[in-house]
């Protein structure tokens, strides 16, 4: 598989006078997972704001090669990029809480059901139609509930899952609304090695399923194990982009780790902090 | 009321902290009361004195110069002149010393608070269950018990119209999560619409009913669209201007409106062409039943009237609730950046959201129209606003029983201090901080699910977002 | 010309007092982030205050001269600091670390309250007092017409400027003033580093409500009338004010304020005259002007004229 699958080029943010984002270019293929890596305040976050249109950029473009064509992301309404297979989970796990674990997946069903219910009217008044899209929906639904294990917990509020199984319905949920590409924000963080080991799994499930991922981790583990095509960001600028063994031996992000010393001390600057 | 044994274990989402609870809370505050939960050391009854004591020096601080020296315009018109009653507010310091006192003895015997449990919050719902299908059939059947009388129908129609309100602002608030302080302005729409297609064109009730709620809705749209990215107060700052906006124009678009003088003469509706006239003659109520005329018929049709609208906001607002539509409010409320990642239209939620509430605020609208007769810009003032937006948030968010029952014991209770007129609003005041002080989440904070694969649980209302628009 | 020239010095006079009162909202939504809804009512306490001891004052025979408004000004302000502090300890704390929408709840009803309360303590008729503070100067004089500053505007503005300098270097230079911004700026830390924070938001609402006492008291010398509802409207626009200013700025408050007298004021000097496009006015929709101003301001300019821009975090 050689297509890519979305084609960021000279992506250019600036918040103010400080350049987030500097001319960065790459390609994520199809059916690739694509890590997006680098210290705090590389920029990675605002690169996948950029994508899924959280932000616009000050300059360049992204290219999305969905089923539907091309489509330029750069210049498409967040809600939008959503409906042209985009999904995204968040770093700061973003869920429905006081909603169960069922209903926020069907929530991230809302633009096929609400075409079912001709836009609500048809619903109200309990066309069969919407029935069966329902239907069809909480069948989806289970589907992802079994692959992420928490079927047991459909009926609980998303708000009382523990957090790695919070991180999964997240994943589940982005899944739900049937992506041709994936984005997920640091999804190993805060999870024990274990939990690590299986999210793994899922991320490659996920990818069999035919599903492109893009990913931002700090995990070097994960990253270096499951991922196909690393691109490393150091202060807003790609210095690196290859196969994972290419990159570990990058001399510049060799040196863009270990200056930084042990990234985690490094205090996040604004812009990471924007995330 | 301690603010420490207050402070709820708000759900920690993603590991980040949701509210700004957990301060520590060190050292006295400089000779402020600081309630139970200060030292064990000192003999709590001592502490509860001294406690009580310096309340009643802030009560004594706080009522001398505005109730202990009243003020009067003099008998020659000229000047003030001033009049002291040291027993009232010798007696209100008693009062204050004697409340604080009990209430630092009581905290201190009873135990520590606990905490409400999954179980109880599913014991509040399976109470709702019975609860609400008698409230239902008492207000059914309440025209035709015996020992109703005018007043208490009367009444009943008043309690009836605010459950209406609150149910529609409920949708904005309670599902959507968008704070809304002008919620009047849709009410006033409503009214004035069915007031003046009616008086100038002769439209009847039944034709102006749905046209009401027409133009609400789009007065609805016309307010969202503006306010489409505010967020919290600021959302409810604007609203509330745009409500006083309508109102500072009805009040003077004198041409138009009759500006403070209203509008009267609003036809009263009619029974399927049957008029309710007082002579009961040919063509009325009574003639074609073969009753005796009597105001009474009018008032319990206006009861059922009132009744079934309120009904059908419940009835919608159910509905909706478990439709794609209904799901994307309660998600915009939970989180409305996850809704726009998830390709939800968030605009568009929003508008439909003010829409559909300010349509049943303006059938309530034409509704008090016409029971009325009479509409002036007097009826739309902010407090409107605030009663209703109390209702809904006393009753507990998005919860239909529990806006009803707020409804009930707030417009009920405001009525029954009817003889103490003066009293009245600030009684009316007072309980509105006591409830929120003693529920913030209002009466029924707990949400039942709109789909489940197994049984609906009831969720706790700790878990419940609270909106951030 | 000097029409427009003396309806400037009214607006600027009827601003520094939205001022004064916005200078509280801001405050106050700085710290725990919540619109004090009570605000304005604190506001009308103030200038209820004021009247009383003016009342108080003459009785006894000493009320003419700046001592009498000076003593004045320290009573109301004693006086409403305290209601302010019971406001914030009875409806607000209890309810702090909670659900957003309570204490806005609570805030509305302590606002009923306030009002009510004063409504049955001194009755609902609108109290009128004798003008204590007279005199004028004159600005400029001729063609019949002339501009004067009354020495009341005077007052208004040296005491509005006064107060808001020593405000200032309250919360530039001070202990208490590091403990309120380190509050604004993270409460929970705040309280990690030993800062009381109950006390400081304590502080806080005594100091705003002592500055709605000054504008209270400055209201009711200017305009000679005080009611129980006229906390609402002056509340309402002093909060465009600050929203206007930026919330969280001090100089914004002020800004906002004057920005806010003025348009008021020329709108109802000019609005409905045969001038080009402003026949078609109406003077009594001067409200709606400045409703209109909240509206707009918060659509296209969400920070204010002076607060900090707020990125969206996702």
């Amino acid at each position: 598989m050689s297509a890519p699958i979305l084609q960021v080029r000279d992506l250019v943010m600036r918040f103010g006078g400080l350049t987030a984002v500097n001319r960065v270019s790459f390609d994520a293929m199809a059916g690739d997972i694509t890590a997006v890596i680098g210290p705090n305040g590389a920029g990675k976050t605002t690169v996948f704001n950029l994508i899924t249109g959280f932000y616009k950029p000050s300059a360049g473009e992204i290219i999305l090669h969905g089923p539907a064509g091309q489509k330029p992301l750069h210049v498409t309404v967040g809600h939008r990029i959503a409906r042209s297979g985009v999904a995204r989970t968040f770093q700061n796990i973003r869920l429905f809480p006081g909603m169960t674990v069922l209903e926020n997946l069907l929530v991230a069903q809302h633009n096929t059901l609400q075409a079912a219910t001709f836009f609500g009217i048809g619903a109200a008044f309990g066309f069969g139609r919407y029935r069966q899209a329902e239907r069809e929906a909480v069948a989806l639904a289970r589907r992802w509930l079994e692959a992420t294990r928490l079927l047991d917990r459909a009926d609980d509020p998303a708000g009382a899952l523990p957090y790695g199984a919070q991180r999964r319905l997240e994943i589940a949920r982005a899944m739900c609304t049937n992506p041709v590409l994936l984005c997920l924000d640091e999804p190993a963080a805060g999870l024990n090695p274990r939990e690590s080991e299986e999210l793994a799994e899922l991320i490659q499930l996920i990818r069999r399923g035919g599903c492109s991922i893009l990913l931002i981790e700090h995990d070097m583990g994960v990253v270096m194990r499951i991922s196909d095509r690393v691109v490393v960001l150091d202060h807003g600028q790609k210095i690196a982009d290859g196969t994972p063994a290419q990159v570990r031996a990058d001399e510049r992000v060799i040196s863009a780790y270990l200056g930084e010393g042990d990234e985690d001390e490094v205090p996040a600057a604004p812009v990471e902090g924007a995330a | 009321m301690s603010g420490a044994s207050r402070l709820p274990e708000g759900p920690h989402v993603g590991g980040v902290p949701h509210n700004d609870d957990g301060v520590p809370e060190p050292g006295e505050m400089g000779g402020i009361p600081r309630g139970p939960e200060a030292p064990a050391s000192r003999p709590p009854v001592v502490h509860a004195l001294r406690d009580a004591g310096l309340a009643a020096l802030v009560a004594l601080g706080l009522f001398v110069p505005l109730v202990g020296l009243r003020t009067d315009v003099g008998p020659s018109g000229g000047g003030l002149i001033l009049r002291t009653r040291w027993a009232d507010v010798a007696i209100l310091v008693g009062i204050v010393f004697a409340g604080r006192l009990a209430m630092n003895l009581w905290s201190s015997l009873r135990p520590a608070g606990r905490p409400r449990t999954a179980r109880r919050t599913a014991q509040i719902a399976r109470i709702g269950t019975f609860v609400a299908p008698l409230f239902l059939g008492f207000a059914v059947l309440m025209p035709l018990l015996p020992w109703t009388t005018r007043y208490g129908l009367d009444l009943g129609v008043l309690v009836l119209t605010y459950v209406m309100l609150g149910w529609g602002l409920n949708i904005v608030v309670g599902l959507a999560g968008l704070l809304d302080l002008g919620y009047v302005a849709f009410y006033a729409v409503g009214a004035y619409t069915y007031a003046l297609l009616s008086t100038t064109y002769g439209l009847s009730f039944w034709v102006c009913l749905p046209l009401a709620g027409i133009f609400a809705a789009f007065a609805g749209m016309l307010l969202g669209f503006p306010v489409l990215r505010l967020r919290g107060d600021y959302l409810a700052i604007v609203t509330l201007a745009f409500g006083e906006i309508i109102r500072v124009v009805l009040l003077n678009w004198v041409s138009l409106t009759g500006g403070p003088n209203g509008i009267s003469g609003i036809p009263r509706p009619s029974f399927f062409g049957l008029s309710f006239s007082a002579g009961g003659g040919p063509g009325s109520f009574a003639d074609f039943f073969g009753l005796e005329p009597s105001p009474t018929h009018r008032a319990v049709f206006l009861y059922y009237l009132i009744l079934v609208l309120a009904l059908l906001t419940n009835w919608v607002t159910l509905r909706l609730r478990r439709q794609p539509l209904g799901r994307a409010w309660e998600a915009l409320r939970e989180d409305e950046i996850a809704c726009r990642a998830l390709g939800i239209n968030v605009t568009n939620t929003k508008l439909t959201a003010f829409a559909i509430g300010a349509m049943f605020g303006g059938f309530a609208g034409a509704f008090f129209a016409t029971r009325q007769a009479f509409v002036s810009p007097e009826s739309f003032t902010f407090i409107e606003s605030a009663i209703i937006l109390a209702i809904v948030v006393l009753g507990g968010l998005g919860s239909q029983l529990g806006v009803a029952i707020a409804a009930l014991v707030l417009i009920g209770g405001f009525e029954a201090f009817r003889d103490f007129e003066e009293y009245r609003m600030l009684v009316f005041g007072a309980a509105m901080v006591v409830i929120m002080v003693w529920r913030p989440r209002g009466l029924v904070s707990s949400r039942k699910p709109s789909v489940a694969l197994g049984e609906r649980k009831a969720i706790s209302g700790d878990l419940v977002g609270e909106g951030h628009g | 010309m000097a029409y427009a020239l003396q309806q400037l010095i009214n607006g600027v006079a009827l601003g520094m007092i939205y001022g004064l009162i916005a200078v509280g909202y801001t405050m106050v939504y700085g710290i725990i982030g919540m619109i004090n809804f009570a605000h304005g009512d604190i506001f009308m306490v103030g200038a209820f205050v004021s009247l009383i001891s003016f009342v108080l004052l003459s009785t006894g025979g000493w009320a003419a001269g700046p001592g009498a408004v000076l003593l004045v000004l320290l009573i109301s302000m004693a006086i409403t600091a305290l209601y302010g502090w019971s406001v914030e300890r009875i409806a607000y704390r209890p309810l702090r670390g909670s659900f957003r929408l309570a204490p806005l709840i609570s805030a509305i009803g302590m606002s009923i309250v306030l009002q009510n309360f004063v409504q049955v303590s001194q009755g609902a008729r609108a109290k009128p007092i004798e003008p204590v503070i007279r005199g004028s100067v004159e600005l400029w004089h001729g063609n019949g017409f002339s501009v004067s500053v009354s020495t009341m505007q005077i007052v208004i503005v040296v005491v509005t400027l006064a107060v808001l300098a020593v405000f200032t270097w309250l919360v530039t230079s001070t202990k208490l003033g590091r403990a309120m911004r380190a509050c604004e700026q993270d409460r929970k830390m705040a309280g990690l580093l030993g800062i009381d924070t109950d006390r400081t938001i304590s502080i806080t609402f005594v100091i705003g409500a002592a500055l709605a006492a000054v504008a209270g008291t400055l209201y009711l010398l200017r305009y000679g009338l005080a009611d129980f509802f006229m906390g609402f409207i002056v509340g309402v626009k002093a909060f465009t004010a600050a929203v206007l200013g930026g919330v969280g700025s001090l100089p914004g408050a002020l800004l906002g304020g004057l920005l806010i007298g003025l348009i008021e004021t020329l709108w109802s000097a000019y609005a409905g005259q045969d001038m080009f496009l402003l026949r078609e006015l109406n003077p009594a929709y001067k409200d709606v002007a400045a409703f209109a101003i909240l509206i707009a301001t918060l659509i296209f300019l969400p920070s204010g004229l002076l607060g900090r821009a707020e990125v969206e975090k996702v």
